[in-house]
Formats: C-alpha cells, sequence, structure tokens
C-alpha cells in the first residue's frame, strides 16, 4: 500500500534497524551519567516524511490501518488511542518460532494484566491461512478470551508487510522456510503518539525482561504528559 | 639448570597430555548429552525448554501420557510430523507439527531417549536398531 517495492523497503528496513541500534546504544554506554535524570526512552525509527519546519526532527509516527480482530471487529489506531501497545507479527501454524515468541509475549501480558492502559496486537503474516475463527481459536488456545486488551488481527497481505516495516520487524514470504515466512520475532513498543519507543528480541528472554521493565517508564511518562495536558 | 629443564619439558608433556584428555572427554560429552541438544534446538522452541507446552495450543512431552502410550509411534512422529486434532493428558490440541527430514535414526533415538528420561516422564529407552524398525511403516528410516 504506502510502499509498492518490497526490495527496496528491505534496505530501509535494515537502515530502520541499525539507526535503532545506534540510538540504543548511547543509552547504555551513558547510563551511569543520567542516573540523575529522569529515565526516558528513545522515540526509534526512519524520518521519510519531509521535514514541516526545522524543529520537526522526529522519526515518523506509526502509519494509519485499518485491521480486523478476533472477534471480528475493525480496528484502528484510534482503538489504541490514549493506551501504549506491543505489537508482533506472527502466523497460527508457524512452527518455527512463534509460540516461543508468543509465550514470551504471553509473560508481558500476564505482567501487565491489570492495567488497561496497556494493550496488545498480534498481526497475521498469512491471512490467506488465517481467517478470523482461526485467529480466535488460537488466541482462546493461548488463553486470551476476547480481545478486550489483546487484538489478533488480519488485513491484506501488502497491509501486512507495510505495517511490518513500518514497526521495524522483518516479514516476507519465502518459501524455502518452514511455514513458508520469513520474519523475525521482534516486539516494537508504541506510546500514545504512534511513536516505536522501544524494539525487542522476542525470542530472547533478556530483552523481553527489558520490555518489561521499560513499560512502567513509559506508562510514568503517559501518566505525566496527560497531567501536564489536564492543568 | 638441567633438572630444571626436565622439570619444564615434563610439566609441558603432562599439560599437553590433560588437553587432550580434556578434548576427549569433551567430545564423548557432547555425543552423550546429544538427546538434549537436539531437544533445544529442534523442539524447545514449541514444546517449552522443560516439555511443558504452551496453554491448550501446543501439548507438553513432560509428563505427557501421549509419550508415555505412543511409544512405537514416535519415531515416525518426529521424521514425518502431524497435524489435525490429537488428546494429550485429556486435552485437545490441534496445531501443525513440523517433519524432522534431517535427523539420522541414531539423532531420533537420542532424542526420544531425552524426552523419555526427562520432567518426570519414565520410560523405556529406544535402542537405535529399534528406532530404525519403527521407522519402516513411514519408510523413515536412514539407516544411520
Amino acid at each position: 500500500m504506502m510502499y509498492s517495492d518490497l526490495r527496496l523497503s528491505w534496505g530501509r528496513a535494515a537502515l530502520a534497524g541499525l539507526l535503532a541500534l545506534g540510538s540504543l546504544l548511547p543509552l547504555a554506554c551513558s547510563s551511569d551519567k543520567t542516573a540523575d535524570k529522569p529515565e526516558r526512552l528513545p522515540i526509534l525509527g526512519l524520518k521519510h516524511a519531509e521535514p514541516t519546519s526545522a524543529a520537526d526532527t522526529l522519526p515518523d509516527r506509526v502509519p494509519s490501518f485499518r485491521l480486523t480482530n478476533q472477534d471480528g471487529q475493525t480496528i484502528t489506531n484510534q482503538t489504541f488511542a490514549g493506551k501504549v501497545y506491543v505489537t508482533d507479527f506472527f502466523f497460527a501454524t508457524c512452527p518455527s518460532i512463534c509460540p516461543k515468541m508468543q509465550s514470551e509475549l504471553l509473560r508481558v501480558y500476564e505482567q501487565f494484566k491489570g492495567d488497561p492502559n496497556v494493550l496488545f496486537l498480534s498481526h497475521t503474516i498469512d491471512p490467506a491461512h488465517d481467517s478470523i475463527p482461526v485467529l480466535r481459536d488460537y488466541a482462546e488456545r493461548l488463553g486470551i478470551q476476547n480481545a478486550a486488551r489483546w487484538h489478533f488481527a488480519t488485513a491484506p497481505h501488502d497491509t501486512v508487510f507495510a505495517l511490518a516495516r513500518a514497526y521495524m520487524t522483518a516479514a516476507q514470504v519465502d518459501k524455502t522456510v518452514q511455514g513458508g515466512y520469513a520474519h523475525s520475532g521482534t516486539f516494537a513498543l508504541i506510546d500514545s503518539q504512534r511513536r516505536i519507543r522501544g524494539v525487542y528480541d522476542g525470542m530472547e528472554k533478556s530483552q523481553v525482561d527489558q520490555l518489561i521493565r521499560d513499560l512502567p517508564v513509559l506508562l510514568k511518562e503517559e501518566a505525566e504528559t496527560r497531567q501536564t495536558a489536564a492543568k | 639448570m638441567r633438572p630444571l629443564l626436565l622439570l619444564l619439558r615434563l610439566s609441558a608433556a603432562v599439560a599437553a597430555g590433560l588437553v587432550l584428555a580434556t578434548a576427549t572427554t569433551g567430545c564423548f560429552s557432547n555425543r552423550q548429552n546429544e538427546g538434549a541438544t537436539l531437544y533445544q534446538n529442534h523442539c524447545s522452541s514449541c514444546h517449552g525448554e522443560q516439555g511443558q507446552g504452551l496453554r491448550r495450543l501446543i501439548p507438553p512431552v513432560a509428563a505427557s501420557d501421549y509419550v508415555a502410550q505412543n511409544r512405537a509411534g514416535l519415531p515416525c512422529l518426529i521424521r514425518r510430523g502431524m497435524k489435525g486434532d490429537m488428546v494429550v493428558n485429556g486435552i485437545h490440541y490441534n496445531q501443525v507439527m513440523a517433519g524432522h527430514e534431517d535427523l539420522t535414526d541414531s539423532q531420533i533415538t537420542n532424542l526420544l531417549n531425552f524426552v523419555q528420561r526427562s520432567w518426570g516422564n519414565q520410560n523405556e529407552p529406544y535402542t537405535v536398531r529399534e528406532v530404525s524398525e519403527l521407522l519402516a511403516p513411514c519408510h523413515g528410516s536412514d539407516g544411520q
């Protein structure tokens, strides 16, 4: 949709990944010096859009999307308005990394079960197979009884793959791998302003632990922003 | 000076011998733990580090009645994979499991023996020969 040439965008996705890594490194190295300052998560991603002013330097926001969840409801950016969410890409019959990845995301979900400001969004990259009933069955088997907090969403292929790139995840058709799709187990953390605030390897327990530590930092920032706006 | 030199040479020889011995036992112990390594590389992502499975999505292989009761069918299950409804410890599962064309008969044996003796499973181990025979019905034996 947004990007028509898959291969061209691959380069961009890789570049985005490198940039993300670059922006994480200084944070890791300077942790002692900034210990007395309030902790704040970086804003990640690339800037494609033309700057509207000299001050407009932030990476692009997550693009507008329109998906269908396991309950058959349409979900858009508006569904996540005022919330933070964690997103990933999977498919129901994935024989390789998905179960591990989804069990790690389940760990995050369990940790923030009581917080209505934290939502979850899993996109299928196999919309041809993963119909709404298949997604509902998958969610229920995972212990997610409805889409109140965790959406399992589908959309046409192009939409999903473009979104994967926007969320800094790699996903593509690959007939040579088991299951027919190559994808990374990336989790992205998105704030209420549609900015990417963290990217984590969902296959690495230590990185998922980092996500669990980062979420309260973001939630605190969100709460402070709301307070300032209310004044 | 002379005795010192001799001592040095002697200790060098002992050290070399030790290195050799360690390398050899290292090789043996790797083979011994092959089942655990194979499980880690081929199974744990779905069935869990401790064989616990994943909710109602992926069946457990730890303390699993299916593993205990389907001894003869397990080699072909690993070789060819499976799909469709199945019941493990009274719970219905319905996921696709991929086959493993890349494992030798002896690797399947070591993998199964690891599962059969881990996490509360106390089932009889297989011999390689037995696994090769059990792989015949699905034409899955590579004779290695």
